[in-house]
């Protein structure tokens, strides 16, 4: 019981910082504040985590966030400051990415029950499937390792057909209520080939108006995986970036 | 029915933070929000920590949320640091 009065109660401390950090992020005098306290924030909802009761498998969450956090920490540090918007890119794609894993994990446990919560597991799913795919290309673009614009006869016929077929493949998953491992697989590959589809014929220019929509996406699926997990956290960060997009 | 007034309250918030921000400061917020939603960190161990240990697919799926949201967190810092680190020399 304490032990979740503490989580709870950090949760919220760390939301706070977060949104002061965005706000201090906003002025050029208090940029550099407004980063160390989202810092500062990620580092106790990191900590308190551990603490949440009923959690097993430590020595798995450890060496993962070990493997994550040392190779995108020293990417990071070592790139040139000219190849940053890919970085950014990259790693956002990667938030989608854990944003669409957290959701099928939650349906191989079983543990989505309700419309509402396998409704919005499943758009949080799509969003975050969509951003990670979608992310890798804009990561691969920018870095050369594609320089064609690749565009399908039918280019938006096919973009609106896909999307489509997924929506409906989603809309069978919450309708079924208990999906089976067939439906949840071809939503997520769906999901991915609609990311990977829509962001092909984009040109390298176009770029940073894709990078800063995905953000705003990954922000949306992290927020509804958050209700999902009933962490309010969650939901505040994501739907605050989510909202948070100009392009 | 409370979420539905977070996600409200929220959405207002964050249209308002990024209200009014200067140009030269939309990559590193941009940069900055990507590590704000790097909490999906905590959403990844909270599922990989109820993850059945018996289960290997269950591990699988939890253990690459937790390294992807970990790589987000830690990547989003590094980058944004370096960002406004330059930005503050110039002036």
């Amino acid at each position: 019981m304490t032990a979740k009065l503490l989580v709870d109660a950090s949760y919220f401390v760390v939301a706070v910082l977060f949104i002061l950090g965005l706000k201090a992020m906003a002025s050029p005098v208090t940029a550099r504040k407004g980063i160390v306290w989202a810092g500062i924030g990620m580092v106790v909802a990191t900590l308190v985590t551990f603490f949440t009761p009923g959690m097993q498998n430590f020595g798995l969450i450890i060496l993962a966030i070990v493997i994550g956090g040392v190779a995108a920490w020293w990417s990071g540090k070592v790139v040139k400051m000219t190849d940053m918007p890919q970085m950014v890119a990259i790693y956002n794609g990667m938030g989608g990415g854990a944003a669409a894993a957290i959701a099928a994990l939650e349906f191989a446990r079983g543990g989505v029950h309700g419309v509402v919560f396998t409704t919005l597991a499943t758009l949080g799913a799509l969003i975050g499937a969509v951003s990670f795919s979608g992310s890798c290309v804009a990561f691969a673009k920018l870095q050369g390792l594609m320089n064609k614009a690749w565009r399908l006869p039918a280019q938006n016929a096919v973009n609106i057909v896909l999307a489509l077929v997924t929506v409906l493949v989603g809309v069978g998953i919450v309708v079924s209520g208990d999906p089976t491992p067939t439906q949840i697989i071809t939503f997520f590959v769906l999901s991915l080939v609609l990311g990977v589809i829509i962001t092909l014929p984009i040109g390298g220019a176009d770029m940073p108006v894709v990078i800063s929509l995905f953000n705003a996406f990954t922000g949306l699926a992290v927020g509804f995986e958050g209700y999902v997990l009933g962490i309010p956290a969650l939901i505040i960060a994501g739907i605050v970036v989510g909202a948070a997009v100009r392009c | 029915m409370e979420a539905l007034y977070i996600f409200m309250l929220a959405a207002f918030t964050g249209y308002e933070v990024i209200a009014r921000v200067p140009v030269i400061l939309h990559t590193p917020l941009m940069s900055g929000s990507n590590f704000v939603h790097g909490v999906v960190l905590v959403g990844a161990m909270v599922v990989l920590g109820h993850a059945d240990p018996e289960d290997p697919l269950q591990l699988a799926i939890g253990f690459i949320a937790v390294v992807l949201g970990a790589a987000n967190a830690a990547g989003g810092y590094v980058v944004t640091e370096r960002m406004l680190a330059m930005f503050t020399k110039k002036n």
